[in-house]
């Protein structure tokens, strides 16, 4: 902010009005290390966006040409009960989830916090799962939280619970799905456990005179200081759940032996969408799913970050 | 108004939410020869959802290479991936090939993905006659043949004897024809464990199994002219009472989590380990059981409707030639060598020398070519007094009998439609009744918007 300053003020200095000169050497540097990025942009990203846009008009089955229905497609989003089904779905999940992942995520790293030299070890430990292919996370707890045989149930078993049937009990697959994404966690933690260290001590130090104690130094101190990470990790959480796919997928839809057993209470949005894209054909639909899907997540996260302003403490903003 | 197609597909659809289905499939390239001449004897030949071959799928591999020594092959190995297949269609690189369930058919077919076969089979001497004719009515929509049928599974009651024992029944007593009395025998082969289920009774196979239930009670799902029959009375009847097998059985959420833990393919299946008491299954499941459990006392019977006649329900893969398909001539042939009676004959030459390997049995090789399966069964199927045995031959007596859903330019949808209605009924989310009223509203509204 500085440097900028500096120029400005550079600028308005120079005699006789004459122009500043600039640098165009750096410029051109500048813009050859970005536009690499921005070819990926523009074909990868804004490209696609205006194309789905286009389809989202027509009707379009990948093979014939579109044909424009104008606003049908997106008509028929109000009137198709799959889309409030899917869409109430993956609401419910994500307000599950999001406040769940934080919670035990922030738990996790303050453990590691004060792990002291073996931090790396378990550091890693915890972001194993994140490396491991989704589809083998979905596969594998399917069996962990069979009702009957699973090992979920079964150490519950032990303390005298009688689990639920997580898999098949449309009343506990959103719960089974959240205690599958929890395992995969390791991310959030790293960004916490980064937060988290950055909080000076003499911060606590100050608290511990004032005869603060554990819980209000958290409260006080530690939540404060790391709003920030909380609130980046709330956003990214949140598309996240929005955009439930492959463990859903992978569990309750593509795997064989589910293959016909849909479980419409895993009926998320981005599934119904798939499945109206792929299944179907119906790629103009799908495409309008694809957008309104977009409007959402952009007013919630227009939310988010409003509500933000009142929590959020940024110790680069500070005097 | 129309708008230039292929500038717009790439990615499009994925762009805003789907970077998570981007990982469910590529486009397969499909090479740059464009073929060869009209004998389809050079030239390159793609194929999609071929899958990994078996010894049967290897021995006819062998034999199209063996006809056409200069034609290239490229199997995509990998199961009909409808992704994969669609995006290297619209991209115009389709595969010369693509292999898939008959049930899809239809519904490609109206989409315009693949093409109709008339011409090309007459000239290459294809005759449809000369395949079953549920396979042929099934890839056959509006008259148009649109695919060459392959293998043809159908379905009987495949019974652990060790449990009939148990309970005190005989095999008799396992009809579909008496569905009161079912009731009862479903109740006696089950067994519950503590708050769980130790074995299923008897199980329906829901939602899967549902076309045989409704035909038993004398209805189909599809008319013969591909319109949705699924909110027929005689089916949401069918539906109600396989219902009510699961919910004596524990409930479906306790049903379907036990029959979750069953090792199918395993030594310790659900058989071995007194699981299951009876349960309808396709054919091909005998030759995985007398492999992985060759002492199990496996016992089998038809399924049989109210009257008491033996009924069937057949389904199978298809090879199709997608839109834009290279090498057309190629891909005929292929279609014609891999599914000839002398091909057939030398794939069931190569089960049999895997058979005396293991030192196992001949389960059958059931196909669209009924002309194959004679000869097959007379060469190589050993008669013998085992319930392998007898199972293997009542899944030869279903092939004369069994029946197809016919093909549907809404096919997919028909069929998630009633699919997606089963399993409300089954999660307690509807009434089979108004279930099934939805499905048929859907799968109408599907089939009018059909081009």
């Amino acid at each position: 902010m500085a440097v900028t300053t500096a120029n400005v003020a550079t600028r308005k200095l120079l005699p006789g009005g004459a122009r500043p000169t600039r640098n165009w050497r750096e410029i051109r540097a500048a813009y050859g290390f970005i536009s690499l990025w921005i070819i990926g942009f523009l074909v990868f990203t804004l490209g696609p966006m205006i194309a789905s846009l286009v389809l989202s008009f027509t009707d379009y089955n990948a093979i014939d040409a579109p044909e424009g229905v104008g606003l049908a497609n997106y008509r028929e989003l109000v009137t198709d009960p799959k889309v409030a089904k899917s869409l109430g779905n993956t609401l419910i999940y994500a307000v599950l989830y999001v406040p769940s992942s934080m919670v035990v995520a922030l738990l996790l790293a303050m453990v590691l916090n004060r792990v002291g030299r073996a931090s790396g070890f378990f550091r890693t430990v915890f972001y194993l799962p994140v490396m491991t292919p989704t589809v083998a996370v979905g596969a594998l707890f399917l069996l962990l939280l069979n009702g009957q045989e699973g090992l979920l149930n079964r150490t519950l078993r032990l303390i005298g619970i009688t689990g639920p049937n997580w898999t098949t009990d449309t009343n506990w697959v959103k719960p089974g799905l959240v205690i599958t994404m929890l395992w995969s966690l390791g991310g959030t933690v790293v960004i916490y456990l980064a937060a988290l260290r950055q909080v000076p001590k003499d911060l606590y130090e100050a608290a511990e005179m004032d005869g603060a104690n554990a819980w209000t130094k958290f409260r006080k101190v530690t939540v404060p200081m790391i709003s920030g990470a909380l609130f980046f990790t709330l956003i990214v959480q949140t598309i996240s759940a929005l955009q439930m796919f492959d463990q859903a997928y992978t569990m309750f839809f593509g795997a064989q032996q589910n293959s016909t057993y849909s479980n419409e209470a895993a009926l998320f949005y981005v599934i119904y969408l798939f499945q109206q894209a792929f299944r179907f054909l119906h790629m103009g639909y799908a495409s309008a799913l694809a957008w309104l899907l977009f409007l959402i997540i952009l007013i919630i996260t227009a939310v988010q970050v409003r509500v933000s302003r009142r929590f959020v403490y940024y110790e680069g903003e500070k005097d | 108004m129309t708008i230039t197609r292929r500038g717009l597909l790439a990615g499009s659809v994925g762009a805003l939410a789907l970077g998570a289905t981007s990982a469910c499939g590529g486009v397969s390239r499909s090479g740059n020869d464009t073929g060869s001449g009209d004998k389809g004897d050079t030239g390159s030949l793609s194929t999609q959802g071929f899958g990994k071959p078996d010894d049967v799928g290897q021995a006819r591999i062998d034999a199209f290479k063996s006809a056409y020594p200069n034609v290239q092959l490229a199997i995509n190995e990998g199961d009909f991936d409808p992704q994969q297949f669609l995006s290297a269609v619209a991209s115009g690189n389709a595969p010369s090939l693509v292999y898939l369930n008959r049930d899809l058919v239809g519904s490609y077919a109206a989409q315009g993905a693949i093409q109709p076969l008339d011409d090309h089979l007459a000239s290459a001497g294809i005759k449809t006659g000369d395949y079953r004719e549920a396979a042929i009515k099934e890839v056959t929509i509006d008259g148009k043949v649109y695919g060459v049928p392959e293998f043809y599974n159908t379905r009987n009651i495949l019974v652990n004897g060790k449990a009939l024992q148990e309970a005190g029944l005989t095999l008799a007593d396992v009809s579909t024809t008496d569905w009161n009395k079912l009731h009862t025998v479903a109740t006696k082969l089950y067994k519950a464990s503590g708050g769980g289920i130790a074995r299923i009774g008897f199980d329906p196979k829901l939602p899967e199994f549902l076309p045989l239930w409704a035909k038993a009670n004398g209805a189909d799902l599809v008319n013969a002219d591909g319109s949705p029959n699924l909110d027929d009375p005689r089916i949401i009847e069918a539906l109600t009472y396989a219902l009510s097998l699961i919910n004596e059985q524990g409930g479906w959420s306790k049903f379907k989590a036990f029959r979750d833990t069953w090792d199918l393919f395993g030594a310790g299946n659900q058989f071995v380990k007194n699981q299951a008491g009876a349960f309808p299954w396709e054919g091909w499941y005998v030759n995985v059981l007398v492999q992985s459990s060759p002492k199990l006392d496996l016992q089998s019977v038809p399924f049989t409707d109210k009257q008491g006649s033996p009924i069937s329900f057949e389904n199978g893969s298809a090879w199709c030639l997608p839109k834009g398909a290279k090498n057309p001539a190629a891909a005929i042939n292929w279609m014609k060598v891999m599914t000839s009676t002398d091909t057939w004959l030398k794939a069931g030459a190569a089960r049999q020398a895997t058979v005396e390997k293991n030192n196992s049995i001949f389960t059958g090789l059931f196909t669209a070519n009924p002309s194959a399966d004679d000869q097959i069964k007379a060469k190589y199927v050993k008669p013998g007094q085992t319930g392998f045995h007898k199972a293997i031959e009542n899944y030869y007596a279903s092939t004369g009998y069994a029946f197809a859903i016919p093909g549907s330019k809404a096919g997919s949808e028909i069929k998630a439609a009633w699919q997606d209605a089963v399993n409300r009924a089954l999660a307690g989310q509807q009434k089979p009744d108004a279930a099934m009223k939805q499905a048929q509203a859907d799968a109408s509204k599907a089939f009018s918007a059909a081009k």
